[in-house]
């Protein structure tokens, strides 16, 4: 299994590197959000819940875009057929293609975070990024898991673009609640507080509870 | 097993409703804050029960079809969602009316029932889109029933994560039947009862529609129409 899941992941990476098709579009995508939100709020800083909202809304955004694209390669193709031909166990495809989505949502927050700090966050990104770690860490793996799941499920109708994204968005309401609300002290302009415990707890039981959903159902989307 | 006939099922809800309606309006005392209005109470949670129950049993019957393969699960699991989905806009409206009366706007962010509840619809209202996008009818089925148990297991924990979020919760009028008196309690249950047979009796409606369908589809194509 875990030879089977390096392989795939190793082969996902690399496409990307060669054709970059997702990572820096969704980080563009990022930084240009928050110019339009610098533009739609007419406010030059941003601080507290509203800051935490504009960065997780601009996060969930760009991971749209890279879940939109994770199995359009596969399904177009012949990846699925090619990997239902091999003598594998099914979950491994799931498990690459989450861990892929994370290394992107990764990359992209590398990217976006620090613009964030430089453009729009009024206090300083440097006192509240060693909190924000843990939020991002658990929101990543909430949308990896529930963006793949999502992924399969619409990669293969007949409007796949436009169904990913309304399957997705309630799926990850309580991400964005847990992931917003847990860091809003954190980025306040005065007195900024510390991460809330209560949310990191109910993102982490999410991510799970969806982890494990996605691990049960996820067989019966490649069943042909 | 003999499921009861429609026509046993529509006189049952018809009498249920008729009974559990008297008693709405005759033998439930008027509420002292809200008055006459707080009525709707009556129509609006058994509503949202019942909804939230077929999506959830939609889920159920998603589970049996993946697991046995027999179409006719998908079938009852299809008509689960789907009538639960009509069951939410009545939710969501009586909801409207309900908060209208009684706090003066037709939407409050700060009642994590009914923000929770809308959250579920939008999830719910993206199935039929999912659905009938995919044209192959085994692939059509499997991926509708991948869709109902994810969803499924959404509700609950929407609700709890959506309950979290509420800083601080509305005074709730009538939160739970705990604390109803004892006329308003029964009407209630009543009402709950006759709200679950409507519900079943339009469910039964449909799959017979949809039997039908399926078994006129196959007819003529044996005798060559088409």
């Amino acid at each position: 299994m875990s030879r089977t899941v390096g392989a795939l992941l190793r082969k996902e990476l690399l496409v990307e590197l060669r054709t970059l098709e997702s990572v820096p579009g969704m980080a563009l995508f990022a930084v240009t959000t928050f110019v339009v939100f610098h533009f739609a709020l007419n406010q030059s800083t941003v601080s507290g819940q509203e800051a935490a909202g504009i960065l997780w809304v601009t996060l969930l955004f760009a991971a749209m875009l890279g879940v939109n694209r994770l199995f359009v390669a596969d399904a177009d193709q012949g990846g699925f057929d090619g990997f239902l031909l091999a003598p594998v166990d099914r979950n491994a495809m799931l498990i690459a293609k989450a861990l892929a989505l994370l290394c992107y949502l990764v990359v992209l927050e590398l990217v976006a975070v620090p613009a964030f700090g430089l453009l729009l966050l009024g206090p300083s990104l440097g006192q509240a990024l060693p909190g924000l770690l843990a939020p991002l860490a658990l929101t990543d793996l909430g949308l990896a898991a529930i963006g793949t799941l999502v992924a399969a499920l619409a990669v293969r109708t007949r409007a796949r673009d436009l169904l990913g994204p309304l399957l997705a968005l309630p799926l990850l309401v309580p991400v964005v609640i847990g992931g917003a609300r847990s860091s809003s002290e954190l980025l306040a302009a005065t007195h900024p507080g510390g991460l809330q415990a209560r949310w990191l707890l109910t993102l982490g039981l999410y991510d799970l509870v969806f982890g494990l959903i996605a691990y049960a159902v996820f067989d019966f989307l490649l069943e042909d | 097993m003999r499921t009861p006939s429609l026509r046993t099922l529509s006189v049952a809800t018809v009498l249920a409703f008729g009974f559990s309606l008297s008693l709405v309006f005759f033998y439930a005392p008027i509420e002292v804050d809200q008055g006459f209005l707080q009525k709707i109470f009556y129509l609006h949670v058994p509503l949202a029960i019942v909804a939230l129950c077929g999506f959830v049993i939609g889920g159920l019957l998603a589970i049996a079809h993946l697991r046995t393969g027999d179409q006719r699960w998908d079938l009852r699991s299809y008509v689960a969602i789907h009538m639960s989905l009509i069951f939410g806009v009545g939710v969501l409206l009586t909801g409207s009316i309900w908060a209208r009366a009684s706090w003066g706007h037709w939407w409050v962010w700060d009642e994590p029932t009914l923000v929770s509840f809308l959250i579920v619809f939008l999830l719910y209202a993206t199935y039929s889109p999912l659905r009938f996008a995919i044209e192959d009818p085994e692939r059509q089925a499997r991926y509708a029933s991948v869709f109902a148990i994810v969803a499924g297991a959404f509700v609950p924990m929407n609700f709890i994560a959506v309950r979290l979020s509420a800083s601080y919760v509305h005074p709730r009028v009538l939160g739970s039947t705990s604390n109803l008196p004892g006329p308003m309690a029964l009407t209630f249950l009543v009402s709950l009862g006759a709200m679950a047979l409507l519900f079943a009796t339009l469910c039964s409606y449909e799959l017979a529609a949809k039997r039908t369908r399926i078994l006129l589809k196959s007819r003529s194509r044996i005798l060559g129409y088409q």
